[in-house]
């Protein structure tokens, strides 16, 4: 075509153009919501994702609580830790009543009086309606040692003057069995966080150690995770708390029991951060540091475990619970963590036999909070799992 | 696929000598040994102690001699049968154990086989209805299976076959066999008592298979090769025995190198409980009293047990995977 038919075809494609000034970036732009969406941050996405999973946020706040009473148990509960009752030895449950002679009236706990029965020569108890004791808050009961620092005698609810509130009943030395529950919370929930933390760091440097260098150190780390993982739990627990020396005292016992828990624990997590250092090592940003001179250490910890670590954490959460459940059975046993500590599973040990599930039920009660604590962390860590992952 | 085979059964070999190392040194780690511990006892007791029979005792078993010397010998005995002599029964452990052993294959054995029996239908179940009403009551149940310690588990169990059918379920055969020779009214009996003990023991295993088997079997459910299949006009019966749930099935086998860890431990803990003579009960007292021939036995014993149970499951794997099968022996 030569120039003037390219004018003549110019002239006939007459088309609209628009007269308002032209914005670039107006095709794409983002809603608000889009905008906050791709500019968040890992965990800011893992925090929306895990608010979409009711069952766990329901969990996280029940486990949020029950940690939360751990730090102020002294307060909460009505009795200390080893406060015992001569006159009420193994007291049935009392409970708390609002309707006295049909009207409602603050709670209150009507008095317990004991006999004893001469055919079965069991102490039996009932309630004297005669009387009402209402409870009494915010009040001065049982002087404790708050967080061992300072001294108080502070509590939310304590019993009327003269009356007693056994809520869940007493033990063999007429020690009441909720505050026992609570005080055994700590214990019992911290030796989880310990005990995962201690396999945390034990899995992160033998598994890293293992997948970053991979060769010897890696075969050698593989067998001793496959050795460690053809013992059964229970039994090998068992046997290294019979190692324990006996002249230990109760926080050295403790902190190994908890040691214990953990030198078993971290095969799981350690195997997963192989696996992954293994297909990450190879990427070209570790390539890149590599050459730039950072060493092994720097590399595993700067570059290469932030990129899983959520998932990590996910996962020692949902191994949490095992550890629980594993101080509970040893405890039971017997071998596990000794009275003045005490544990859930210091407790249950109390319920050892099946006369005390006939003649004092409310000794298993401690179990319940065991349940509720293994169940929570289960859904907790599997919203965390969810939420950490990125293809979900 | 037989070179597979032979370097899988070698690769037990280091494993087991490492395990008895770790169970040598565990035994040997509390200070002090039976001996002494037995010598105080009976010098408190205000009896003598008949030295030669001391004097015998510490030479036959070599605790005068340096460590690893004592670990030879022990180690070297176990290959020949000598387990070694139990201080507090008086006896060679192996007369002490055996039965107690076999009993706790026994147990171990049918809870596995109960485990499967429950888990995988309910699985299957679960995964074919997700978020019915029976999936949820399932996956509860489950949960709840996961949460209750065994031991609780157990107690309750008691109770209740007292108060209910009025039978004592401690013990695991009728009075008149313990001790006897192994006949089949005997092991009838075993069959009728186990039944308790293994619902207790399978609790914890069986809601863990089911959560495991339940997940796998979605992700199975959502790929392309089951859309495939129904596209090309399949009943969805069919579909499910076809392809997914064959897939599932190696799962399902090589499951077993995670419960079987699992049960051992749930066997040993509800033994103590309901006073079981399998391994538990004995174990733990032996572990008490420094008896650390018969301990060391017993946790060689368990860990030989799940050794073996995991090479049996990696075979039948191996028999129904053709990506192992024929990889040969360049698994890992």
């Amino acid at each position: 075509m030569n120039p003037p038919a390219i004018a003549q075809s110019a002239r006939e494609l007459e088309h609209f153009v628009s007269e308002a000034p032209f914005d670039a970036t107006s095709a794409t732009r983002l809603t608000p919501q889009q905008e906050r969406f791709y500019l968040a941050s890992q965990w800011m996405l893992m925090w929306w994702k895990f608010k979409r999973h009711r069952l766990a946020v329901v969990s996280a706040i029940v486990l949020l609580l029950m940690y939360g009473s751990a730090l102020m148990t002294e307060i909460l509960v009505p009795y200390n830790l080893h406060t015992r009752h001569a006159d009420f030895i193994y007291a049935s449950p009392q409970s708390v009543h609002l309707i006295h002679e049909g009207r409602l009236v603050a709670p209150f706990v009507y008095e317990l009086k004991k006999t004893l029965n001469m055919e079965t020569l069991r102490r039996e108890y009932w309630e004297d309606t005669s009387r009402r004791y209402p409870l009494r808050y915010f009040c001065s009961g049982d002087p404790y040692r708050f967080w061992g620092l300072v001294d108080m005698s502070f509590h939310l609810t304590c019993p009327a003057e003269g009356a007693t509130l056994f809520l869940l009943g007493t033990d063999r030395l007429g020690r009441d069995v909720l505050s026992r529950i609570f005080y055994g919370a700590r214990i019992s929930l911290t030796i989880g966080l310990i005990g995962i933390a201690l396999s945390f760091v034990l899995g992160i440097v033998f598994g890293g150690i293992a997948g970053y260098f991979g060769g010897l150190p890696d075969l050698i780390i593989q067998r001793v995770i496959e050795v460690i993982r053809s013992f059964p739990e229970l039994p090998l627990w068992m046997a290294l708390s019979a190692v324990l020396p006996v002249t230990w005292g109760p926080l050295l016992v403790y902190f190994g029991i908890t040691g214990i828990l953990a030198l078993l624990d971290w095969t799981s997590l350690a195997r997963s951060v192989r696996s992954k250092l293994l297909a990450l090592r190879e990427e070209d940003y570790c390539t890149a540091a590599r050459l730039m001179g950072a060493r092994p250490r720097r590399i595993i910890a700067r570059h290469l475990l932030p990129g899983f670590m959520s998932h990590l954490i996910a996962s020692a959460t949902l191994s949490i619970p095992g550890m629980i459940l594993g101080e509970t059975a040893l405890s039971f046993l017997g071998i596990g963590l000794r009275p003045p500590i005490t544990s859930w599973g210091v407790l249950l040990n109390e319920a050892q036999n099946i006369n005390v599930v006939a003649l004092y039920p409310w000794l298993m009660l401690p179990v319940v909070p065991v349940i509720i604590v293994i169940l929570a962390f289960n859904f907790f860590g599997d919203g965390l799992r969810d939420a950490a992952d990125p293809y979900r | 696929m037989l070179r597979y085979v032979i370097n899988r059964v070698l690769l037990m070999i280091p494993t087991l000598i490492a395990i008895s190392i770790i169970v040598f040194l565990i035994i040997q780690l509390p200070p002090g040994n039976y001996l002494e511990s037995y010598i105080a006892e009976l010098q408190a007791q205000g009896e003598s102690v008949d030295p030669q029979k001391i004097a015998f005792l510490r030479k036959e078993y070599g605790l005068d001699k340096p460590m690893v010397e004592q670990y030879l010998y022990w180690a070297w005995g176990m290959l020949h049968g000598d387990f070694g002599y139990s201080f507090e029964f008086n006896l060679p452990v192996s007369k002490v154990i055996g039965d107690r052993m076999l009993l706790t294959i026994i147990v171990s054995g049918i809870t596995i086989v109960f485990t499967w029996a429950v888990a995988f239908p309910i699985a299957i179940y679960s995964a074919t209805h997700q978020y019915s009403w029976g999936d949820y009551g399932l996956s509860l149940l489950g949960f709840l299976g996961i949460a209750i310690p065994n031991f609780m588990l157990a107690l309750v169990m008691m109770y209740l076959a007292n108060v209910w059918f009025e039978t004592s379920i401690g013990g695991l055969m009728d009075p008149e066999f313990v001790g006897k020779p192994w006949t089949w009214p005997k092991a009838r009996s075993v069959l009728e008592h186990s039944w308790i003990p293994v619902i207790i023991i399978s609790a914890h295993s069986t809601a863990g298979m089911i959560r495991r088997l339940r997940a796998n079997l979605l992700d199975e459910l959502q790929k392309q090769y089951v859309v495939t299949a129904r596209a090309k006009g399949l009943p969805p019966r069919k579909v499910l025995y076809k392809y997914p749930l064959r897939m599932a099935l190696n799962f399902f086998v090589s499951d077993i190198g995670s419960i079987l860890p699992h049960i051992i431990s749930g066997t040993e803990i509800t033994a103590v409980v309901l006073s079981l003579p399998t391994a538990g009960p004995m174990l733990l007292n032996a572990l008490k009293s420094q008896d650390m021939y018969l301990a060391g036995s017993f946790l060689m014993f368990l860990a030989l047990m799940i050794v073996v149970g995991v090479l049996v499951s990696d075979l039948a794997l191996m028999a129904l995977d053709p990506r192992i099968r024929l990889q040969g022996g360049v698994t890992r």
